[in-house]
């Protein structure tokens, strides 16, 4: 495809979320420990992604971006998919990320496997609202580029050394 | 309580002359290692949040090599040390006696070099700091990893514990007669530690 035919492309930054129509794609770059969350109505072709950075927002006395944390940005994300016009009924969810990046002989510096615990986070949430997650690709040690395709639902994943993956 | 904002141009300057001298540390310790010299300059410090660090380091799915340490002590923070793959493979040829581009590929002998530098530029920068603050900074031994700027940069905050959205930033150069290669100090106190940290620098808000 040359790039002037690609549908739009929109960027969905860290601690951050977007929506769009199909056939527009989301992206966000550089998934760490970080956790990516796609929603997708499939009959209404209507997606959303979030970026969050952390499990959740209880633990702090102030919260200064909603969407840094999971338990608040993935329900404002549904909202927000709503008001365009998506069915709750119909959407899914797809999360990417979570990762453990940084190896080290000291404990201390891995020991809160906050990548995990952003994935379970994300898991819970997604469990209370009632939304199935179709597919998931989490954990290990490595980065991850979440792209989120409106038009089929498809979300590419992009990493440094690994084949492009679609789940 | 302290907060990185309010920090005014003198005290951005006392910042950056502390690098300086943290700087001139290293050069010292890594010259004493190596038997010869390696010249390490300060060109720009200052205070970013990360969502800034990422775009002045590189693009988000560029390939970078990060080396990090928690400090324990009177003004607990973390340090991370941050170069391009590119300049840390140059790094590794400039520590290593090699000519420049001899480095291909990151190997564990590679990664070992990254942890000694990384190690001396703490412990460096942490000098400098001790010295004018008379607090007493603890290193960990550091953990690394190598791949995507995004990645690297927010688990790097996120994973050893998340205090703060903000870094003090010490660009570093490091030189000899042939090559030049440009890196990255951070410093990420936790909460109160900043305000400890000015204060004992006698540059209190």
């Amino acid at each position: 495809m040359r790039p002037e035919e690609r549908p739009e492309e929109i960027k969905v930054g860290i601690a951050d979320w977007k929506t769009a129509l199909s056939p527009a794609r989301l992206i966000t770059l550089g998934l760490g420990s970080c956790v990516g969350i796609a929603l997708y109505d499939g009959v209404n072709k209507i997606g959303g992604l979030a970026h969050i950075m952390l499990p959740e927002s209880s633990q702090f006395r102030e919260v200064d971006n909603r969407a840094k944390f999971a338990d608040l940005a993935i329900p404002d994300l549904l909202k927000s998919m709503l008001r365009l016009g998506a069915r709750r009924a119909y959407i899914t969810a797809k999360l990417a990320g979570g990762a453990q990046m940084f190896s080290s002989a000291d404990k201390r510096l891995t020991i809160l496997n906050i990548g995990e615990r952003n994935t379970q986070a994300a898991q819970r949430v997604l469990a209370s609202l009632g939304i199935p997650i179709l597919a998931a690709e989490t954990g290990g040690n490595y980065g991850r580029t979440m792209i989120l395709d409106t038009s089929s639902g498809e979300v590419l994943i992009r990493t440094i050394g690994r084949p492009l993956k679609i789940i | 309580m302290a907060s990185w904002e309010s920090l005014n141009a003198l005290q951005l300057d006392a910042l950056k002359e502390i690098g300086n001298i943290g700087a001139g540390n290293a050069a010292t310790s890594l010259a004493n290692m190596l038997g010869r010299r390696v010249q390490m300059t300060v060109p720009r410090a200052g205070i970013l949040p990360l969502k800034e660090i990422v775009s002045l380091v590189g693009e988000e799915e560029e390939a970078v090599a990060c080396v990090e340490l928690i400090v324990s002590g009177q003004a607990p923070s973390k340090i991370f040390f941050l170069l391009a793959e590119e300049s840390a493979l140059l790094l590794i040829d400039l520590m290593m006696g090699r000519q420049a581009g001899s480095t291909r590929t990151l190997d564990e002998m590679g990664v070992s070099v990254l942890l000694e530098v990384g190690n001396i530029l703490a412990g460096s920068f942490l000098n400098a700091f001790a010295e004018f603050s008379r607090l007493t900074f603890i290193p960990s031994v550091p953990a690394f990893a190598c791949d995507m700027l995004g990645a690297v940069l927010t688990s790097a905050f996120l994973e050893s514990g998340y205090f703060s959205d903000r870094a003090l930033v010490i660009e570093t150069q490091f030189y000899d007669e042939t090559v030049k290669i440009s890196s990255h100090f951070f410093l990420v106190p936790e909460e109160q530690a900043l305000g400890t940290i000015l204060k004992s620098l006698g540059l209190e808000i």
